[in-house]
């Protein structure tokens, strides 16, 4: 009752007339930064996140925004996977299997709609889900002290290498990166400086959304010009035909979106495992479960709809760690925490219990976004194919300038610059290489307060390091750490070569 | 090979992050465990992660041949450029410069990619600073 009460309050939050139309306005950029492909959801957030910055929106207007763009790329990405099949970002991958045949059986339209109807009821429950759970979960938080949220960010780090990387050893060394550059700067506690070789620039810390929108949005420049825009969209026709789906296809497909969204949900709720998988294990789940035919892979509904439905419900989800712990289990819920530290606000238990406005607010236009979302993604879908047709040799020269424009927004410094342009190289380096960005960026949003709550306590307890394992939480959360990484190594190698194979677009930005 | 020169390259960050670390300068108020502690550990990490990869590589990378290793260094050296040159000739001046280069690199014709160099660059300049207030850079013209 009293979180229907708070969510009822969010409403009064999310409708204003600006909080409205910033709801639309992520929603119409989402859609469109998810059907380009070559802007995915993590590096299209994260090159608005300067933007939002410096244009000094507040925390609840900037965040709803930011979602907004999330969960609008979550439903773009279909877009050209049906169409083009090039999956718009990487959660959009599974959709190009049985969204391409249909597309070339001439049922794009029939294709878009169920799809479009399957993000909508993936989001939209997950939403709730994220209602109900996160407040649950922040009960259990509010149980933790220093030692318990020590094991939390280890856990976080573990499962992230453990179930979301190809590579345990590259996935821990990306997150030693992360941590490494993340202790730079002068140390809070005792005000020395750290590893800023005399350099003044540094002892502020290098600042982590340079980091991010050179690790993502740069990166992807050079990425494009190693290859020089294949993928000439222009070239392709579309012919989409009725976008409404009959009646007997909806039928059809709603088992296989119900399955899917509570998959989806489960996937992105654990920490690691982001909207990319929620649509992987979603669609493989389906497949097993359905495919008597072996209609799969050549144009079935289901095909369209499980997949749809599980990255949608697991991008709800991925944000039930992120507010109610403070701890990202995706790439672009790390972005969406990397904004929330700029405008100075600790997403956890004390978020929901002090500024309980901006998570009900968020929520609630969330809900309301949704909606804005299944009108611009059914009857409106075909404003969205014309822009699939701007070609990246145009998009991505913008896309690297806006990238400039946000960081020197925020500061004007040259050195920021630089900074960032050095991130896009080691980001494009880190990709060849198969070694996973999220980590890295987890490490630079997490150091400081990993490295805090482990010092807290061992200043609570005198440098005892047994207090890190002193209580069944903490236990729990190292024995879940524990397994999460190690299990993988041992039982991951039945489902993971699948995955590996499936991942076409080389180091394709996270979700 | 690239993962083994990886493995090599961490390990060899790990010694240099520790060593770093080690020259800390203690300060004269501190908690139980000091400032050095938490890069002591990651150093570690980096160091076993780092001796994993070079022990078990994965399979080779396909690196792109020297042409388009050049192609981005080019492009590496004129953002590296247009960071430098930004205030001194203004925002609209250098990114039109700089889109237009990208652009011409990643398949336009010279003369679409200079009115895209343009083009995005005016239009950043009207959305952002014309229309949102963002502060850009200020050339001596004054934008």
């Amino acid at each position: 009752m009293e979180t229907l009460q708070s969510l009822a309050d969010g409403f009064a939050v999310a409708l204003t007339f600006e909080n409205l139309l910033l709801a639309l306005l992520g929603c119409f950029l989402g859609t469109i930064i998810g059907a380009l492909p070559g802007l995915g959801p993590s590096n299209g957030v994260a090159i608005l996140i300067p933007l939002a910055f410096s244009l000094g929106l507040q925390p609840t207007p900037a965040l709803i925004l930011l979602t907004s763009v999330y969960y609008g790329a979550m439903y773009g990405g279909r877009i050209s996977s049906i169409l083009l099949n090039i999956p718009g970002d990487e959660p959009a991958l599974m959709t190009t299997l049985d969204g391409y045949p249909m597309a070339r059986a001439g049922k794009a339209g029939e294709a878009l709609a169920i799809s479009g109807i399957a993000s909508f009821v993936g989001a939209f429950f997950a939403t709730w889900g994220l209602v109900l759970l996160a407040p649950q979960l922040v009960k259990v938080a509010l149980l933790f002290g220093p030692a318990e949220y020590f094991a939390l960010f280890a856990l976080a780090f573990a499962t992230l290498g453990g179930v979301a990387s190809r590579n345990q050893a590259k996935a821990a060394m990306a997150a030693a990166l992360g941590l490494g550059i993340a202790t730079i700067g002068v140390d809070g506690q005792t005000g020395v400086p750290r590893f800023t070789f005399g350099e003044v620039h540094l002892y502020d810390g290098i600042d982590f959304l340079v980091a991010i929108v050179g690790l993502f949005a740069l990166s992807e420049v050079f990425i494009f010009l190693e290859h020089r825009a294949s993928g000439d969209a222009s070239t392709q026709k579309m012919e989409i035909g009725r976008i409404t789906p009959p009646l007997s296809m909806l039928r059809e497909t709603a088992p296989a979106m119900a399955r899917s969204t509570i998959i989806g949900f489960i996937a992105g709720v654990l920490p690691g495992a982001g909207a990319s998988l929620g649509s992987f294990v979603s669609y493989s789940f389906e497949k097993r479960l359905s495919d008597k035919k072996g209609t799969f892979g050549k144009g079935d509904p289901r095909g369209v709809a499980a997949p749809e439905a599980g990255n949608n419900a697991a991008a709800g989800g991925a944000l039930v760690p992120m507010l109610a712990l403070g701890v990202p289990g995706s790439g672009t819920t790390a972005v969406l925490l990397a904004m929330l530290l700029a405008l100075n606000i600790t997403p956890g238990p004390l978020l929901f219990q002090q500024q309980p406005d901006v998570v009900w607010g968020l929520i609630a236009a969330l809900f309301i976004g949704n909606f804005m979302l299944l009108a611009m993604n059914l009857p409106l879908v075909s404003l969205f194919v014309r822009v699939l047709l701007v070609p990246t040799r145009y998009l991505m020269p913008a896309v690297a300038m806006i990238s400039f424009v946000g960081i020197y927004g925020i500061s004007g410094s040259t050195f920021d610059l630089m900074v960032m342009i050095v991130f896009g190289v080691l980001g494009w380096v880190l990709r060849k290489l198969d070694v996973p960005l999220v980590p890295v960026i987890l490490g630079v949003l997490l150091g400081d307060q990993m490295e805090k709550n482990l010092r807290r306590t061992m200043t609570i307890h005198d440098g005892d390091w047994t207090k890190l394992f002193d209580s069944w939480l903490a236990i729990g959360l190292w024995t879940f750490a524990v397994v999460g990484f190690i299990l993988p190594l041992i039982a991951g190698r039945y489902f993971r070569p699948k995955l590996a194979d499936s991942n076409k677009v080389e180091g394709a930005d996270p979700d | 090979m690239s993962d083994r020169i990886l493995g090599i390259a961490a390990v060899a960050l790990a010694a240099l992050y520790i060593w770093r670390g080690t020259l800390i300068e203690p300060s004269f108020m501190s908690d139980p465990l000091g400032p050095k502690a938490f890069p002591f550990i990651i150093g570690a990490v980096l160091a076993i992660a780092g001796i994993a990869v070079a022990v078990r590589p994965d399979e080779e990378p396909v690196w792109p041949g020297a042409a388009r290793l050049l192609e981005i260094a080019m492009a590496v050296a004129v953002m590296v450029a247009y960071a430098w040159v930004l205030r001194d000739i203004g925002f609209v001046a250098s990114t039109s410069v700089a889109a237009a280069y990208l652009s011409w690199r990643l398949g336009s014709h010279p003369v679409a990619a200079i009115i895209a160099g343009i083009v995005i660059a005016v239009g950043i300049f009207v959305v952002f600073k014309l229309i949102l207030g963002l502060s850009l850079a200020t050339g001596p013209w004054g934008f």
